[in-house]
């Protein structure tokens, strides 16, 4: 679920951090607040703006129901959706670093070199920041697979459909003999955490000798 | 021909440029740093727009008022002061970027001729970062080449260099002006690369054309005295070459009645050269020396006399063929004796005079 959320958000973040850093246009900084707001917003406020918005009575989600039949609320693919929205944030800012840090000469000279708009960004700009793209993702990720306020508000805690891994734990401290199973999914919690902490640094760390930096 | 109008205002630095310049050739654009060569640069090859004003390479129109051809679609090579190679791709990956884009029937540079003209063969696995700063330079000159470009710019590309790497670059640069049979602006605040490459010199300063024309002819205006400096100032000869004395490895240089024995790096029995002959280097005598050791006495009138420095007295004589400039000391009493008119001799030490083998493609021009 977590996976599927940074695989839907991650062009869009791509898009947004270009969109940051590179264009100037009315309304940027609201933009840019608007894009942060997640980080800031008690998670059950964004769990509850959800409801409203993507619930079967709501704008959003009553519109996807009837023409496409797809449902939200209690499903996986909201948990997904809000994942994705809670976790977002943290993508933007690692790809906005990377794109920030990108010599526009290289561009450029890519340019000179015959390259239009679209190659100069796929042959270039991509490769330059993937390594912020890839940390971004892996950050998402983690923090995808911990994301609680916001799931519980908006698509409750259904027990093979919507409940995720802190949902499970939360569930299992309550029930009087769960000790033995919240202490194994703390323990696949810790793993996961640091399998993709280690993961982003020997990504980094195979990017910087690549580019020799 | 190349021609360009360009006019645009950034802050505090206004440029207002025009010159024109034949092509095929080098065209050098010379100046000090900050005199808005590299703005003039970006303005040709379409990186930044002038506010107003016009470019053209042969009857094309890359740039006026009614026109603004992109960057990707002018097809002018540049090789920028930092190189620019691209970190993510080895040496092979950043030569074929641009042969790749470049249109099929354009098709004249080979890659294997651009990896020998330039000496890339051992670098074409490497990445960039494991290139010294000349190494990177002649990638990145392979890269522009290779690009199939119409007209090749060359952003000071020895300016990051030390004086040994100078000396390593130096070479390929001219092997290429000669070689190819394209047009180039060479951007150099050095004027001894000035005179080794180029066929037309434009001089900006503060943004504008402080005087332009050919090297011989340049050598000796006030506004490039102004920008070389007391050091550099010095005549620049053309001349032809005979063989290479084979027991003082000097080399005879003709022009005129007159000869001069001066070092050059390559044989070139019967080529037209090029001597820059530095003012510092010159002795005045008001009789003929006599038995000069390793020294030509060349024979001639003085036409001016101007003070340079607080200290000197630059004493510009016509030789016949030929106007060379001498440094004298000012204030000494045989000083007193020069005046415009009088007839002096000239010593000539053959140690430190150099010739060089201008571009080939220069006489197709001129």
């Amino acid at each position: 679920m977590a996976l599927r959320s940074v695989a839907f958000s991650l062009p869009l973040a791509i898009a947004v951090a270009w969109l940051l850093t590179r264009r100037r246009f009315p309304g940027r900084t609201l933009f840019d607040a608007v894009v942060h707001l997640p980080l800031v917003l008690p998670p059950v406020v964004v769990g509850y703006v959800l409801l409203v918005l993507f619930g079967t009575r709501g704008p959003i989600g009553g519109w996807l129901q009837r023409s496409f039949g797809i449902e939200l609320v209690f499903t996986r693919a909201g948990a997904a959706l809000a994942t994705a929205v809670m976790s977002f944030p943290l993508m933007v800012r690692a790809i906005r670093i990377s794109l920030e840090h990108v010599d526009r000469g290289l561009e450029d000279a890519a340019r000179t070199l015959g390259a239009g708009p679209l190659d100069r960004f796929l042959t270039i700009t991509l490769p330059l920041i993937l390594p912020g793209i890839l940390a971004g993702a892996v950050t998402a990720f983690s923090a995808g697979l911990g994301e609680f306020g916001a799931v519980i508000t908006f698509v409750s805690n259904i027990p093979g459909e919507t409940r995720t891994l802190p949902l499970a734990l939360y569930t299992a401290l309550q029930m009087p003999d769960g000790d033995a199973i919240a202490a194994r999914l703390a323990l696949i919690s810790f793993s996961l955490g640091l399998l993709g902490l280690l993961v982003a640094e020997a990504v980094a760390r195979v990017a910087r000798r690549r580019l020799g930096g | 021909m190349l021609a360009v109008r360009v006019k645009l205002r950034r802050g505090e630095f206004a440029l207002d440029v025009e010159f024109e310049a034949p092509t095929p050739g080098v065209i050098a654009l010379f100046g000090r740093s900050g005199c808005g060569k590299t703005t003039v640069v970006h303005a040709i090859a379409g990186l930044l727009t002038p506010e107003e004003g016009r470019i053209a390479l042969d009857g094309d129109v890359f740039f006026s008022a009614e026109a603004n051809v992109r960057p990707e679609r002018r097809r002018i090579g540049c090789v920028f002061q930092d190189a620019r190679l691209f970190p993510h791709r080895s040496v092979s990956g950043n030569l074929r970027y641009g042969l790749r884009r470049a249109p099929r029937e354009t098709h004249r540079i080979e890659l294997h001729q651009v990896v020998d003209l330039l000496g890339l063969r051992v670098l074409l696995p490497r990445r960039p970062y494991q290139l010294s700063g000349g190494e990177r330079h002649r990638v990145a000159i392979g890269r522009a080449l290779l690009s199939q470009p119409r007209l090749l710019m060359l952003d000071e590309p020895l300016a990051s260099q030390d004086l040994a790497r100078r000396g390593e670059l130096l070479p390929y640069l001219e092997r290429l002006c000669s070689r190819l049979r394209m047009p180039i602006v060479y951007v150099s605040h050095q004027f001894d690369e000035v005179v080794r490459l180029a066929t037309h010199v434009v001089v900006l300063d503060s943004g504008a054309v402080a005087t332009q024309g050919d090297v011989a002819s340049l050598s000796r205006s006030a506004a490039l005295r102004a920008i070389v400096g007391t050091e550099g100032i010095g005549a620049v000869i053309d001349g032809e070459a005979e063989a290479r004395d084979a027991e003082t490895g000097l080399t005879r240089v003709h022009f005129g009645a007159h000869s001069l024995r001066v070092a050059m790096d390559e044989a070139a029995p019967g080529r037209r050269v090029r001597v820059h002959l530095l003012a510092r280097d010159v002795l005045v005598a008001l009789a003929a020396p006599a038995a000069p050791v390793a020294a030509d006495v060349l024979e001639g009138v003085i036409v001016s006399l101007e003070p340079d420095a607080s200290q000197s007295l630059l004493v510009e004589v016509d030789v016949g063929g030929a106007t060379i400039l001498a440094r004298v000391a000012r204030g000494t009493a045989s000083v007193s004796a020069l005046a415009p008119g009088r007839r002096v001799f000239l010593l000539v030490n053959a140690a430190w005079s150099r010739a060089y083998a201008p571009p080939e493609t220069s006489r197709a021009g001129e």
